[in-house]
């Protein structure tokens, strides 16, 4: 699931503040906690704009970067 | 439940230790699962427990009256935290959390007593290990008090950076802000600026270094 945002359940109180911002409207409450649900043929969140993780005030959702060196192929 | 001798043996506290002794400290040592989010360990509780990280990692970290969070240290496999109030005798000083999902093991404060009594050599690598702590932690004083923001992140990308052979954690911008005692718009403008001066290139959920050479001097790495 690393290409969705990850949210943990025990810290979301079921604001609905990380659906309001969803461009990708992937995030639904479900049982009163965000959940997200992916879309038909979808692989994943798009644009990872991180936006539901700046405005979740409980800081229950991550959207965690992998940090990689560019390996560079020398052109001979 | 007990732990394997092999994950005990790769711990530096019981390093170069014999197979007997490390028989002996098996008796000790629990196991514990936790999930990404899980508190582990809250500031100001009685501190009963040491943990070692096995699998995963965990971040250590004090908040705020105002819940502002900075990052004392990311735990990696192998390293131990709540080890400083399990020894002075003092409340937590710090809350852990679980970055990722991990395995622990713990060893009682009264059980830890006992393994030190009965093997020395842990003594000598207990202080190897807590004179590495004060290392890192005089290096992140001098990082909050002399670099500036952009500085910080780039070293905290560099620190992070994976190479394909070994796994390297994953940050969010919020982590990332916590470990370098900054807000959250700071890292993703830092961010931004790195990118501008092509340094860096964001890729949805990869950030990739691009100049490590300049990256390095931004850090203020020589």
């Amino acid at each position: 699931m690393l290409d969705f945002p990850q949210i943990n359940a025990e810290k979301c109180d079921g604001c609905g503040l990380c659906v309001s911002v969803c461009g990708c409207h992937i995030i639904s409450l479900v049982n009163e906690k965000a959940t997200i649900i992916p879309k038909d043929h979808c692989n994943g969140c798009r644009q990872w704009c991180t936006l539901c993780e700046d405005i979740c005030p409980n800081k229950a959702i991550y959207c965690a970067f992998e940090v990689v060196i560019e390996q560079k192929t020398d052109a001979k | 439940m007990g732990i394997q001798l092999d994950l005990i043996k790769s711990i530096p506290y019981f390093a170069g230790l014999e197979q007997v002794e490390l028989e002996s400290i098996k008796r000790h040592v629990f196991e514990k699962k936790a999930v990404r989010g899980e508190i582990l360990v809250f500031e100001g509780e009685p501190a009963d427990t040491l943990f070692f990280v096995i699998e995963g990692v965990v971040k250590v970290y004090k908040t705020s009256a105002d819940g502002k969070e900075q990052i004392l240290q990311i735990i990696h496999p192998g390293d131990s935290f709540n080890d400083v109030p399990v020894f002075t005798g003092d409340v937590s000083l710090a809350s852990a959390e679980a970055m990722s999902d991990v395995l622990l093991c713990s060893l009682k404060k009264t059980d830890l007593a006992d393994v030190i009594r009965e093997n020395p050599r842990v003594s000598l690598n207990v202080i190897r290990v807590l004179s590495e702590r004060v290392q890192r932690l005089v290096s992140l004083v001098e990082d909050l008090s002399f670099r500036h923001v952009t500085g910080r992140v780039a070293k905290v990308l560099l620190e992070y950076a994976g190479n394909g052979t070994d796994e390297k954690p994953r940050l969010t911008q919020q982590e990332m802000a916590a470990m370098i005692g900054t807000a959250r718009e700071m890292v993703g403008r830092a961010l931004k600026t790195l990118e501008g001066e092509g340094t860096i290139r964001m890729e949805r959920n990869r950030v990739i270094i691009t100049d490590q050479e300049t990256l390095r001097e931004v850090a203020g790495i020589t």
